[in-house]
This record gives C-alpha cells, structure tokens and sequence, in this order.
C-alpha cells in the first residue's frame, strides 16, 4: 500500500442477508465479498477477473457506493467515503464514476443526449450558462469520437458500440480521477470491441484516469490492465501485473482459469487443466481454503486452514498454501 | 455484371468421394412484414460431411443464427420467405418437405442446442421428463428411465439417477447446458446444430462443453454446426469454418488454414480485432464503423466501408464467391488478377459471396 495511492480499500466485506419464512427472517449471508484489500494508483488500472458469482460486480459498486458495503473502508485520496453521505457523498462522487456493462439499459431513453450528458454537468454546477455547457457537451462528444450533431438524438438512434461511447462520455463529463468499468465491452460486437477498448486506453493517456475493469475476458483484461486481481467467493485468489499473472500464474485457479481460454493459433495448443464441477454457493463457502473443492493440488490442510494472501515475489500476491 | 445469381447452384455433388449430409445451396432468407422485404440471407452455400464439424462465425445481424434455424425450418413463415436455394438433408430438400416429414426432421435427424438452456428448460417440469418426452418422440421403445440416465451419463452429469426428478432451477448453467445436449442426443441426430452454446457460460464451464461435444462426435459420429463469435473455441474444435458477414459468405475453409492464414479481409481484422492472451500487443487494431443493421446492407462488397483494403470499384461490384484454392472458398474480382477460375472439378458446389475483389489470393 503506498501512501501516493489514489484509491485504497481496505479489508471490505459486502454481505447480502437471505432471507426465509413468513417472518423475513435472517437465515443466513451470502458472502459476495470477504475482506478484499487492494490499492490504485493515478492513471492505473486494475483488472477484476473471475466466475460468475465471484463478487467482482459487487466489489466494483461497493467501492463507488452504488451498494453499501457491510464493513471496511474505502479511501479515496486519503478520505473514507464509507463514511459520507448526503451532500458530502454526492460533491465527492465527482472524482469517482462508472462505466456500466448494458449500453441499452443504462441510458435513460427518454433523454437526449445533450440532456444526459448535461445532467452530469448540472449536478455539480460545472458549466455556467448555456453556451459553456453546450461547449463542453461538444467537446465531450468529440473526445469520444462522436460529433456534435449526435448531441439531439436520443440513444435508440445508436448502435451499441456508440451508446458506450455516451456512457463513457457521461463518466468523463465531471473530470473523475478513477472510472469503475463494470464489463464494459461484453455485450458489444467483438469488432466493435477493439474500438472502445482503444478509446479507453487514450483517454487514460491523456487524462490520467485510473480504471478499476471488472470483466470476465481474460485476454481483455491482460490487454487493458496494469495489475489484474482474480477473485474466487469473495476473496483474493491471486494479485500481480498483468503480464505475470498470464505468464507465472500461482495460484491453481488461475492456472486454470487462463488455460481454460481458448486460443485461435491451431499450433499453440497448452495442456488444459480442466475443473471439476461449479463454484460453490457463496451461502455457504467451503472451509479453508474455498477453492480446495476444485483444486487439482489441494492437500489436507486446504480443507481446514484458510491460506493468507502472500507477497511470493515482488507485488505478485497469491492466497495458495502451496505456491511456490 | 457476374451473373452470379444465375450459377447453376444445384450442381449434383456426386462429384465428391462421399456426398454431404448437410448441402445448403444459395440460400435466400427474406423476412416479409408491412409489405417490406428485409433480405437477412444472400446466396449462401455450405457443406456439413458426416462426421465434420463446421464452424459458422459472425457478429450479430450476419444471419448464421437464422441459417441454422433454417435448416429444420424453425423459422415461421410468414414473415420468413426462402425465394431460391437449397437445403439437402441427406440428399432431400428440406424446403419442400411436408410437415409430417419435417416433424421427423426436428430434434430426430437434426437437433439444437441453444445459447440460453434456462430459457430452452421448461422451468415447470423435472428435466428427465423432458428428456423423456424427445425419447417418446422419436425413439419410442427406448423411452424409459435407464435411457435418459445414460444419456446423462454421456453428457457427463454425476450421480444422474438422483438427477433426474430435479427441476432445472436446481442446476447450474452448465449443468442445464449438459441437460439440453442431452435432449439433443436422446433422437441419436446425425447432425446436431449448436447456436453459441458457450455464450452465457464461465470460461472453465465453457471448456467443459467445448471439449463433451468434441468427445461426443467422435463417440457418436454425428456431424456438428457450431455457431460461434469466438475465434478461440473455432481452433478448439472445428474442422472446417465458414465466416459471414451481413447475410453474405465471405470466406470458408478448412480450420487450421484459414486460422493461420485467413485470405478475407473481414476475417483478418476479425482475428486482429480481437485481444490474444500473452500476446504484447500495446493497441488493438479496430474495424471501423459499425456492423450493418439489416435491411441497411451496404452495395457492391458489404464490407467495403469498413475495409482496411477498399477501392473504389467495392462499392459498385459485388466480389464473386469463388474456390481460390482448393478447397478454399473466397473472394475474388470477376476479370481481375484473382479471378482465376476454381481448380478443375472442384469439391463442393457453386459458393458465393460477396468478398473483397482486391486481396490476391496465394
């Protein structure tokens, strides 16, 4: 954890409570983050890979608020937003915005885009009047390769590729330090793909902007990412630069995990490690290690001690009784 | 002009040492509603040999998923319209069958399995009843109990006779997924047609599924239409690869040729597009613009606006779909350099799509 870091979460935990029977009783947690710690520096980004139900969705909007978290804190330069909330919560969510997966269903389409853009720049007063605002709704649009004509229409006139561009516009609008990017690109053509992804990637060299990118493709993450975080039920399996964790995985889910990804050249065929089974419920997650159900490797103290996330190298952390 | 509309497509393909199973000939698919006529596919053609398994790979709007409904005529119709083309089951045109005959086509000679298996499950019944019920249809005298929980087996479900009373909110996607190729089984199809099987699945859930359907044509020998976006599981498991683009063929060819040597533009910057795991690349090489809408297809070849490689003559000319080498179909310009006509007697029947004129075919 260094003192420069933009972003610092410590040890949060999210716990959603099932609820049973007539009286709503609490039955039981679903554990969907368990005492993740992590940090981001200005202008890094950070990948979040895992399964489905490994919490990385949860972990993305906790850490900007969008859900409460149940414990732990979350400081952004220096400040615990955990901590906030009303007026204060809002004027500081102007460093912090998101970036969400459905470029359908995260567009209010009964807005023009000027008006959704706009609303941005009303929030916390950052155009005065009217000819400021349509500039820099201009100058928006432009950064994100679309023209100012585009500022009338509505987002069902736009293709998908398009609408992620207001959205990504929208984040942009307030000048934040640090966009979470909840799978950005999955529901858009992979020929589009490559075009937002190259998008992000600009802005961020010119911005400064720090990314925390949750998705679930392996090869778009280590392509757009500094470090990558691979989570398994709510916890850490394995931290390091993205070039280290496809090349030296450490820990047996990643392992898996990055064998398990299919790769176009015919002649690179790599032994895959094939995983029994499902994810466990995060209801109820194993004891010890939670992945010893489905490690090929586990010995008999996995099922009973929970192994501690470990530096093994220089900034490559792994939560593996027996990486070495 | 290529009067290409006027090639004769129904060429016998006796010419082939074994014929195909599945011989799709210039199909057309047009789409009739409000007294519009949207064209979502153009001239197709492709060959599915018993026992081959036969990538179909597009974005969205390429029309492959409604190719592959085709083919045991699960489209209704109105508002779909087939005004020219083949599909040889066997050697049978499936566009002319009777119901009766067609109802024995469906999910007995051809089967599906469907990107989404909790919404091809009906959530209302166990899954060995569902199972069962296929089993009645077209394999009467195996329809009991041991039948569906071998079929489990096959599909490598643990424990399948606890299984089968269970309903399929009760199991994960992958599992549903087991269950649906399952089903597909239960007729023993001699071609089982998978639209993005893996799509809504986790990457090592999808590994599981890539590597049962392999295993099983091998077992059962059946042929498979694997519909996919994803270029990876394409080198995983196909043997031959047919690319669309916007309702058209624009390239096919056996997998491990075409994978490292695609000759359509389109295909390239598919492949290049797409970010390689421990690749160094620092940027990913975009395709411009965006994927045509149908009823908005582009004139002369449709990919032209988004091609790296355009001239001005791929706006007006549609590329002639033509065997550029053996057995490898593609684009070439009618009189130009690449129009070299296919090598005598070739395999397969007459193909076409529209495909850059301008890449010189090696």
């Amino acid at each position: 954890m260094t003192p420069d870091s933009l972003l610092q979460v410590r040890d949060l935990k999210v716990h959603f409570p099932v609820q049973h029977g007539l009286l709503s009783r609490v039955k039981a947690h679903v554990k969907a983050v368990d005492g993740i710690s992590f940090s981001l520096a200005p202008g890094e980004t950070l990948g979040l890979v895992g399964e489905s139900g490994c919490g990385k969705t949860t972990l993305g909007r906790a850490v900007v608020r969008l859900i409460e978290p149940t414990s732990g804190s979350v400081l952004f330069n220096g400040e615990d937003i955990t901590k906030l909330d009303g007026a204060d919560l809002r004027s500081r969510r102007r460093g912090f915005q998101m970036i969400f997966q459905d470029p359908f269903g995260s567009l209010n389409p009964r807005m023009t885009v000027e008006q959704i853009i706009g609303e941005a720049l009303d929030i916390h007063s950052l155009a005065t009047g009217d000819g400021e605002r349509s500039k820099r709704i201009t100058g928006l649009l432009d950064s994100v390769g679309l023209s100012a004509n585009h500022a009338q229409r509505y987002p069902h006139e736009f293709s998908g590729g398009q609408r992620q561009r207001i959205g990504i516009a929208r984040a942009l609008a307030v000048e934040p330090k640090l966009i979470v990017c909840d799978e950005p690109v999955s529901a858009l053509d992979v020929s589009v793909q490559a075009q937002i992804i190259n998008l992000l990637q600009d802005l961020q060299r010119e911005r400064g902007i720090a990314y925390l990118f949750v998705a679930h493709d392996l090869a778009v993450v280590e392509h757009i990412s500094h470090r990558v975080m691979v989570m398994y039920l709510g916890q850490v399996a394995e931290l390091a630069d993205a070039k280290a964790i496809v090349r030296e995985p450490k820990h047996p889910y990643t392992q898996a995990l990055i064998s398990a990804v299919p790769v176009v050249d015919p002649e690179a065929k790599r032994q895959r490690i094939m995983l029994p089974g499902d994810v466990p419920s995060p209801i109820d997650p194993p004891s010890g290690c939670p992945f010893h159900t489905r490690c090929p490797i586990a010995e008999p103290r996995c099922h009973s001690e929970k192994p501690a996330l470990r530096e093994i190298a220089a900034g490559h952390f792994v939560a593996c009784h027996l990486a070495r | 002009m290529p009067s290409i509309l006027s090639q004769p497509g129904t060429t016998p393909p006796a010419a082939s040492p074994k014929a195909p199973l599945l011989s799709v000939r210039n199909l057309c698919l047009e789409f009739h509603k409000d007294g519009k006529v949207l064209s979502a596919v153009e001239n197709v053609s492709f060959d599915i040999a018993a026992g081959e398994t036969l990538c179909l790979v597009g974005e969205s709007g390429s029309g492959k998923s409604v190719t592959a409904l085709s083919i045991a005529q699960l489209l209704p119709a109105p508002p779909a319209r087939y005004p020219s083309g083949e599909i040889l089951l066997n050697g049978r045109d499936v566009l002319r069958m009777s119901k009766t005959e067609l109802r024995q086509i469906r999910g007995g000679v051809v089967s599906y399995v469907f990107q989404e298996p909790s919404a091809s499950l009906n959530p209302v019944f166990p899954v060995g009843r569902q199972i069962l019920e296929s089993l009645h249809l077209h394999r009467p005298d195996a329809a009991k109990d041991g039948e569906v929980i071998r079929l489990l087996k096959l599909v490598g479900i643990p424990a399948p006779d606890s299984r089968l009373k269970d309903y399929p909110h009760q199991m994960s996607g992958g599992m549903q997924q087991r269950v649906m190729i399952a089903m597909a089984l239960a007729s023993q199809p001699k071609l089982l047609i998978a639209d993005e099987p893996t799509t809504a699945l986790d990457v090592t859930i999808q590994a599981q599924i890539i590597e049962l359907l392999r295993e099983l044509k091998q077992r059962l020998g059946m042929s498979i239409l694997l519909i996919t976006h994803n270029l990876g599981i394409v080198s995983d498991i196909a043997d031959r690869v047919a690319v669309m683009y916007a309702g058209q063929m624009v390239e096919s060819g056996p997998a491990n040729e075409l994978l490292t040597r695609p000759l359509h533009p389109y295909t390239r910057a598919l492949m290049n597009s797409v970010p390689q795991l421990g690749s160094n690349a620092d940027r990913l090489t975009a395709i411009g613009g965006n994927v045509p809408q149908l009823g908005a297809f582009p004139s002369g070849c449709r990919f032209h606006p988004r091609c790296p490689k355009a001239q001005p003559e791929c706006s007006r000319q549609e590329p002639e779909w033509k065997e550029v080498e053996l057995g490898r179909w593609g684009g070439a310009s009618p009189g130009g350099p690449g129009g070299a006509p296919p090598p005598g007697g070739g395999a397969g029947g007459g193909e076409r799509a529209g495909v850059d004129h301008h890449y010189p075919p090696r």
